[in-house]
C-alpha cells in the first residue's frame, strides 16, 4: 500500500558492451551468425595472407581446371584460382556492404530529423522519398552506373541511394511518434528547445532501429552489388567481386558449375548470415521493432 | 470517399513528378558530355551532333526538361540510339514475357506464401513457425540469379525436367507456356514467398494478440474460424500492400531472371540497353516501371477504402 | 453435485507455469446461480486472471499450475477443446474492459452477434437474425435493424459496450463474467451499462462474475465481494458485511482510499492574488483542408476561468467535453483559436514560443499516465533537472536541488540515478511532480494525474498535492473526470461538456448543491455515492456533526 517505502533497486542500466555480448549469445543461430561473419570479415582483411594464389594472375595453360589439391575450387576460364579469386572478392562486397549501410543511414538520419520536425519541408521530403522508392532499386542502380561509368565509388552511390528512402521514413515515423509522446511534451513545457529535445529525447529513440535497418542494408547491398556485376553493370570486370566471378562463370556453367555455384555460396551465406545478425540485434534491442515498418 | 480517391490521385501526380525530374537529371548531370557516354568512344563528332540534336541537350536546361516532359505526355518516348527504332515499340514487343514471369510468379507466391503465414503465426514459436522464418530469410538472403542456376543445374541439367531456357506464348498452348516458365518462375518466386509469408505473419501475430481476437474465442468460435474471418481479415491491408508493391517492383527481379533464362522480355531489353548504353530506352524503362508503382499504389489506397469500413464510411 | 453454478478451487496460475512466479496463489471461489459476486482488487491482484482461467483463454505465457475450475460440475480445466467452446457460449461468457477494441472492426455487429448462434445453435438463418434484433432490442439499442448493419467504430462506447453484452447473453448462459466492463466508459454511461446488467440479471437468472476495482461499482452491484491482494484473496463477504465490517486491514485501507462524494470545505484562501485566468478561451479542430472541408469540432468554447495563489480549481467533465483541451492551451502544448491566457499580467495566449519559454517556469504540467510521461531512457535524475538547465542553473545546484525534490516528494535522494521502469506507477508519478517542482511554478496543471494509478496509491498522490499546495502556495489546475477526486482536493469546480462551461463556483456549491441538470445527472450517475466508505456506513446514517469524511482530518 505505501509505494514509497521501497524502490525496486532493479538491474543497472546496460552498457554497449553488454548489449553486444546480449545480442551474440542471445541464440546459436545468433552465435553462428556472428563466427560466420567475423570469419568473412577476418579473411577479406587479411586476403594477400590466407590466398593460397594470386587472384588476378593469369595462366592460360590452367583454364578451367576441375577441384585439386592444388585449386581447391577449380579455376576460370582465365586459369584464375576460384578460391583466391573469392577471398578477395569478399573486400569489394564488404566495402559496399558496409559503405552504403553508413551512407545511407547517416543521411537518412539527417533527412528524417529534419522531415520529422520541420513541416512545410516535410511534405516537399516525402513526395521525394515516395518518387525514388517508384524506381526499382536494380533499375535505377543499373542506369547510374551505365550512365556514370563503373568505379567503386559509382557502384556505392548507385547502391545507396535507393535504400536512402526507407531510412528517412523510419527516422521520421520514429520522430513523429515519439513527438506525440508526453514525456517530449513534459520538455517543451519545461522550456528545452527544439534542438535539445531532438537531441535528449528523439535521437537516441533512433539508435535501435538504425542499427537494425543499417544490418539490413548492409546485406542488400552485398546482394545488390552481386547482381549489377552478374548483369555486367557493376565494378570494372577485371577487379575480383563475388558478382564478377559469377558473371564471368556464366557463359562456363555447362562446364564448371562451380564458377558460378561456389561464389553463390559463399554470397549468400554472407548475406544471410548479415540478416540473421540482424534479426538477433532487433529481437535484443526491440521486440516490437517488426511493428514499426521496419522490413527489408 | 470519392474525396478520398480523387485526393490519392491528386498525390500521385507530384511523386511521378519527381520520378520524371530524377529521371532527366540522371543523364544531364552525368559527369561529361551526355551524348559521348552514349555514343561510346568510337563515336564520330557527326554521331555526336545528332545524339545531342536527338535529346535537345544544346538548350538550356529548364527548357529540355520543358521539351522533354511535354513529349513525355504526347507518349513521345523518343528513339532508340542502338536500333533506330521507336522505344515504345521495343518495350511493346517485350512485354508479354515479362507480364507472364510476373503474373506466374505472384499467382504462386501468393498461394504458398498467405498459408504458410498463417500457420507460422498461429504455431508461433514451433517447428513450423522456426521452418517459415528460415525460408523467409533465405529468401532475402541468395541472389535470385544463384537460384536460377541452382534451378538450371537440378531440374534441367540433372533431371532433365525443364528446358534451360527460352520462352514460349500463351497462344502456343498453355503446356508448353508452363513448361518454359516453370523454372524462371520457381526461382523468382522464392524471394516473394520470403516477402508475403514474413508480412503475412508479423501481421497476423500482432492481430491474434487484439482484444477481439480474444472476443471471436470467448465466444466459443472454431479455431479456423477465428483465424479466417477475423483474424486474416484484418491482416489483408499489409498483406495486399505488399503484394501490390512486390508487383510494383518485380521488374528488379525480372531484370536478372530473363537474363539467366533469356527470356526475350522487358528485362533483357533493359539489361542490352544498359550494355549498350542506349539512354532512351533506359529512362522508358524506368518511366514505366514507376508509373505502375505509382497506379499499383493508388489501386492499394482504393483497396483500403474497401476492405476498411472505418476509411469506407468516414 | 454441489448447488453452486461456479466453483473454484485452491487455482494457482503461474508465469511459464513456474512455480515460483505464482500470480494467482491458491484462489477460491464459488458463485451460486443468479447471484453476483465481484472480485476487487488493485492492479496485480490477478482478478482479471482469474476470470481467463475460467473462460479458457489465459495468454500462452500463464498457466494453471494447480486447482480446479468447475462450471456446472464439469472441469474445465482439462475439457476439451472442443467441449470448451461449447462451454464458452452455452454455460458461461465474457465482456471485456474495452468496448472499443473487442469487436472484430472490419465486421457488422449484428453477424458479429449472429456468428454465435451460427455455431452453437441448429437455427435456420432467418430465424438467428431475428432473434439477434430480439436481443439487441433486450439491451435496449435504438434502431436495431439499421444498428444491425452498423460497423463499431460508427457507435459509441456504451453502444459497444451493450453489442458484447448482447453477444454474450444470446444463449442464456448461467454465468457472465464482466472484466471492468464499464472501467473506460464515461461515468454516465456506466450508470446505464451496470443497470442493464442487473435488469438482465433478474430476467435471465444470470449469475454475474463482476471484475472491478471500484468500491463505488462494488457497492452497487455485487450480492457478495471477493478480496483480492496480489492473488490472494483476503476475504469473502456479504456487500453490505464487508463495506460495514471489513475484516481484514486490507480492505480497511481500500475502503478508506476511496475519495468521499461530499466536497471538503475550501483550502482558507492565502493571498487573492490571480496567478492564471483566461478570457474567452476557444479552441476549433479542422474545418480547413483543401479537397474536403473537415468537420469544425469546438473542443473548448469560450472558457472564463480565475486560479489564485494556493486555491484548487478542478476541471470535470466526460471525455470529449474539452476539460483535457483547456489544460493543453493553457500548457500552450497546443495553440489556442483564440481568447487570452492571463499568466500574471501577460497574455501568453499568442506568445510566440520563443518568448514563451522564459515564462514556462511559471506553469508545469503533471501528466496522466506516468509512464510515459517520463523517458525511459534517462534517469529520472536527469529528467528533473531538465528545466532548471535550461534556465541556466548549473548542473551540480541542479542535481542537489533534484535530490531535495526527491525527499519532498517522499522519495529518497539516492534513487537519483534510477531509471523510469525501476519505480512503481505512483513512484514515477511523484517523480513527475518533483520535475514540476524543479521549476518552483506559480500554477501547476494536473492533467488526469491521479487517474492511472490504484485508489490507495492515487489517495496518497493526492494528499501529497494538497501538502505541496500549502507548503508553496501552489494554484492548481486539477482536470478530472473522477468527482470523488475532485471533491477531495478542489477549492473550486468547473463543470464542461463538449466544449461548454456548464456550471463553475465554490466545490461545495458545485457538488454539493448542483443548479445545472447536467451536474445533477453527473452526481447522480457516481457508483456509490450514497456510501460513506472512510467510515464504513451510508451517507444517510452518518451523524449530523460529522459531515467532514474521516480521511480528510
Amino acid at each position: 500500500m505505501t509505494d514509497q517505502t521501497n524502490t525496486a533497486p532493479g538491474p543497472a542500466h546496460p552498457t554497449a558492451l553488454t548489449k553486444v555480448r546480449e545480442v551474440v549469445f542471445s541464440s546459436p543461430i545468433a552465435l553462428i551468425a556472428t563466427v560466420l561473419v567475423t570469419i568473412i570479415v577476418l579473411a577479406a582483411i587479411f586476403a594477400p595472407v590466407v590466398s593460397p594464389h594470386d587472384p588476378v594472375r593469369l595462366t592460360p595453360s590452367e583454364r578451367l581446371k576441375p577441384p585439386s589439391e592444388l585449386y581447391w575450387l577449380g579455376t576460370d576460364a582465365y586459369g584464375r584460382d576460384l578460391v583466391s579469386r573469392i577471398i578477395y572478392g569478399g573486400r569489394i562486397s564488404l566495402v559496399v556492404g558496409v559503405g552504403a549501410a553508413v551512407f545511407a543511414v547517416l543521411s537518412g538520419l539527417f533527412l528524417g530529423l529534419m522531415a520529422g520536425y520541420i513541416r512545410w519541408l516535410d511534405a516537399v521530403l516525402m513526395r521525394m522519398v515516395d518518387g525514388l522508392m517508384a524506381i526499382p532499386n536494380i533499375l535505377l542502380a543499373i542506369a547510374i552506373v551505365s550512365l556514370w561509368g563503373a568505379g567503386l565509388w559509382t557502384v556505392l552511390i548507385a547502391i545507396t541511394i535507393p535504400e536512402v528512402p526507407r531510412v528517412v521514413r523510419l527516422v521520421r515515423s520514429v520522430v513523429l511518434s515519439a513527438r506525440e509522446e508526453p514525456y517530449v511534451e513534459a520538455a517543451i513545457a519545461a522550456g528545452s528547445s527544439t534542438f535539445l529535445i531532438m537531441r535528449r529525447h528523439l535521437l537516441p529513440n533512433t539508435i535501435a532501429p538504425l542499427i537494425i535497418q543499417g544490418t539490413y542494408i548492409c546485406a542488400s547491398a552485398i546482394l545488390v552489388e552481386a547482381i549489377l556485376s552478374f548483369l555486367g553493370a557493376g565494378i570494372n570486370p577485371e577487379t575480383p567481386s563475388w558478382g564478377n566471378i559469377m558473371a564471368e562463370g556464366r557463359i562456363y556453367f555447362q562446364i564448371n558449375p562451380g564458377i558460378v555455384l561456389w561464389p553463390g555460396l559463399v554470397v549468400s551465406v554472407t548475406i544471410l548470415a548479415i540478416n540473421l545478425l540482424g534479426d538477433a540485434v532487433r529481437d535484443a534491442l526491440d521486440p516490437r521493432m517488426a511493428k514499426r515498418g521496419i522490413d527489408r | 470517399m470519392v474525396g478520398y480517391i480523387i485526393q490519392r490521385i491528386l498525390a500521385a501526380i507530384p511523386v511521378m513528378g519527381f520520378v520524371a525530374l530524377f529521371v532527366f537529371l540522371m543523364l544531364r548531370l552525368t559527369p561529361g558530355d551526355p551524348a559521348a557516354i552514349i555514343a561510346g568512344d568510337t563515336a564520330t563528332p557527326e554521331q555526336l551532333d545528332r545524339i545531342r540534336e536527338a535529346l535537345g541537350l544544346n538548350d538550356p536546361l529548364h527548357i529540355q526538361f520543358i521539351t522533354w516532359i511535354g513529349n513525355l505526355l504526347q507518349g513521345e518516348f523518343g528513339t532508340s540510339v542502338i536500333s533506330g527504332k521507336p522505344v515504345i515499340e521495343l518495350i511493346q514487343a517485350r512485354m508479354e514475357p515479362t507480364i507472364s514471369l510476373a503474373l506466374t510468379t505472384i499467382i504462386l507466391s501468393v498461394l504458398i506464401a498467405v498459408p504458410l503465414g498463417v500457420i507460422a503465426a498461429w504455431k508461433h514459436g514451433t517447428l513450423i513457425d522456426r521452418f517459415v522464418m528460415l525460408i523467409s530469410v533465405l529468401g532475402f538472403s541468395v541472389p535470385v540469379f544463384v537460384i536460377g542456376y541452382l534451378m538450371i543445374s537440378l531440374f534441367s541439367m540433372q533431371l532433365n525436367w525443364f528446358p534451360v531456357q527460352g520462352f514460349r506464348p500463351i497462344g502456343d498452348g498453355l503446356g508448353e507456356f508452363l513448361h518454359r516458365i516453370a523454372l524462371p518462375t520457381f526461382t523468382l518466386t522464392l524471394l516473394y514467398i520470403a516477402l508475403i509469408a514474413r508480412i503475412t505473419r508479423t501481421s497476423m501475430l500482432e492481430i491474434l494478440g487484439d482484444d477481439y481476437i480474444r472476443t471471436a474465442r470467448a465466444k466459443g468460435l472454431p479455431e479456423a474460424r477465428v483465424l479466417m474471418r477475423h483474424a486474416l481479415r484484418n491482416c489483408s491491408v499489409p498483406i495486399i500492400t505488399v503484394i501490390g508493391i512486390g508487383f510494383a517492383l518485380i521488374i528488379s527481379g525480372v531484370v536478372v531472371t530473363e537474363s539467366v533464362f533469356n527470356l526475350p522480355g522487358l528485362g533483357r531489353l533493359t539489361v542490352d540497353a544498359v550494355l549498350a548504353r542506349d539512354y532512351p530506352v533506359i529512362q522508358a524503362v524506368i518511366l514505366l516501371a514507376s508509373l505502375i508503382y505509382v497506379v499499383v499504389n493508388l489501386l492499394i489506397d482504393i483497396a483500403y477504402v474497401l476492405l476498411d469500413p472505418r476509411i469506407r464510411y468516414s | 453435485m454441489s448447488d453452486q453454478l461456479l466453483e473454484i478451487e485452491n487455482l494457482r496460475i503461474a508465469l511459464d507455469g513456474n512455480p515460483d512466479q505464482q500470480v494467482v496463489k491458491g484462489l477460491n471461489l464459488s458463485i451460486r446461480p443468479g447471484q453476483t459476486t465481484c472480485l476487487v482488487g488493485e492492479s496485480g491482484s490477478g482478478k482479471s486472471l482469474t476470470a481467463l482461467a475460467t473462460m479458457g483463454l489465459l495468454p500462452k505465457v500463464l498457466q494453471t499450475i494447480e486447482g480446479s475450475i468447475k462450471i456446472k460440475g464439469e472441469e474445465v480445466l482439462t475439457a476439451s477443446p472442443g467441449r470448451l467452446r461449447t462451454l464458452r457460449a452455452t454455460a458461461m461468457s465474457m465482456i471485456f474492459q474495452e468496448p472499443m477494441t473487442a469487436l472484430n472492426p472490419v465486421a457488422r455487429v449484428g453477424q458479429q452477434i449472429e456468428e454465435v448462434l451460427e455455431f452453437h445453435s441448429d437455427m435456420s438463418q432467418g430465424a438467428r437474425k431475428k432473434r439477434t434484433l430480439e436481443m439487441m432490442e433486450a439491451v435496449h439499442l435504438p434502431d436495431v435493424e439499421k444498428m444491425y448493419r452498423s460497423f463499431p467504430h460508427q457507435l459509441s462506447g456504451g453502444q459497444r459496450q451493450r453489442i458484447m453484452i448482447a453477444m454474450a447473453l444470446i444463449m442464456r448462459p448461467q454465468l457472465l463474467i464482466a472484466d471492468e466492463p464499464t472501467t473506460a466508459l464515461d461515468v454516465t454511461t456506466q450508470a446505464q451499462i451496470l443497470s442493464l446488467i442487473r435488469e438482465l440479471r433478474e430476467q435471465q437468472g444470470t449469475a454475474v462474475l463482476f471484475i472491478t476495482h471500484d468500491m463505488g461499482v462494488v457497492s452497487e452491484i455485487a450480492d457478495d465481494v471477493t478480496v483480492l491482494k496480489l492473488g490472494e484473496v483476503m476475504e469473502t463477504q456479504q456487500v453490505e458485511q464487508l463495506l460495514r465490517h471489513p475484516q481484514t486491514d486490507y480492505t480497511r485501507d481500500l475502503l478508506r482510499s476511496v475519495p468521499s462524494q461530499v466536497p471538503r470545505p475550501p483550502s482558507p484562501a492565502a493571498s487573492d492574488e490571480v496567478v492564471l485566468r483566461t478570457e474567452d478561451l476557444c479552441k476549433t479542430y479542422g474545418g480547413t483542408g483543401l479537397i474536403r472541408k473537415g468537420r469544425e469540432v469546438r473542443a473548448a468554447q469560450d472558457v472564463n476561468l480565475t486560479l489564485t495563489h494556493g486555491r484548487t480549481l478542478g476541471i470535470v467533465g466526460e471525455s470529449g467535453s474539452g476539460k483535457s483541451t483547456v489544460a493543453r492551451c493553457i500548457m500552450r502544448l497546443i495553440d489556442p483559436t483564440s481568447g487570452k491566457i492571463m499568466v500574471g499580467d501577460e497574455d501568453i495566449a499568442v506568445m510566440k514560443q520563443s518568448d514563451l519559454k522564459a515564462r514556462r517556469k511559471k506553469f508545469q504540467i503533471v501528466f496522466q499516465d506516468p509512464m510515459r510521461s517520463l523517458n525511459p531512457r534517462r534517469e529520472i535524475g536527469e529528467s528533473i533537472i531538465e528545466g532548471p538547465l535550461n534556465f541556466g542553473v548549473s548542473r551540480a545546484e541542479a542535481m542537489e536541488r533534484a535530490r531535495d525534490l526527491l525527499e519532498l516528494v517522499g522519495l529518497p535522494g539516492s534513487a537519483i540515478d534510477r531509471f523510469p521502469h525501476q519505480f512503481s506507477g505512483g513512484q514515477r508519478q511523484r517523480v513527475a511532480i518533483a520535475r514540476a517542482l524543479a521549476m518552483d511554478p506559480d500554477i501547476l496543471v494536473a492533467d488526469e494525474a491521479v487517474s492511472a494509478l490504484d485508489v490507495s496509491v492515487q489517495a496518497q498522490v493526492l494528499d501529497l498535492l494538497a501538502d505541496l499546495q500549502e507548503r508553496f502556495g501552489l494554484g492548481i489546475l486539477f482536470i478530472t473526470h473522477d468527482l470523488g477526486v475532485a471533491a477531495q482536493i478542489c477549492d473550486e469546480v468547473m463543470v464542461m461538456q463538449t466544449g461548454k462551461v456548464i456550471e463553475y463556483g465554490p466545490a461545495g456549491e458545485v457538488l454539493g448543491n448542483p443548479k445545472q441538470d447536467y451536474t445533477k445527472a453527473l452526481i447522480a450517475a457516481a457508483p456509490g455515492r450514497h456510501w460513506d466508505f472512510a467510515n464504513f456506513r451510508p451517507f444517510s446514517e452518518a451523524p449530523a456533526s460529522a459531515a467532514t469524511p474521516a480521511n480528510q482530518s
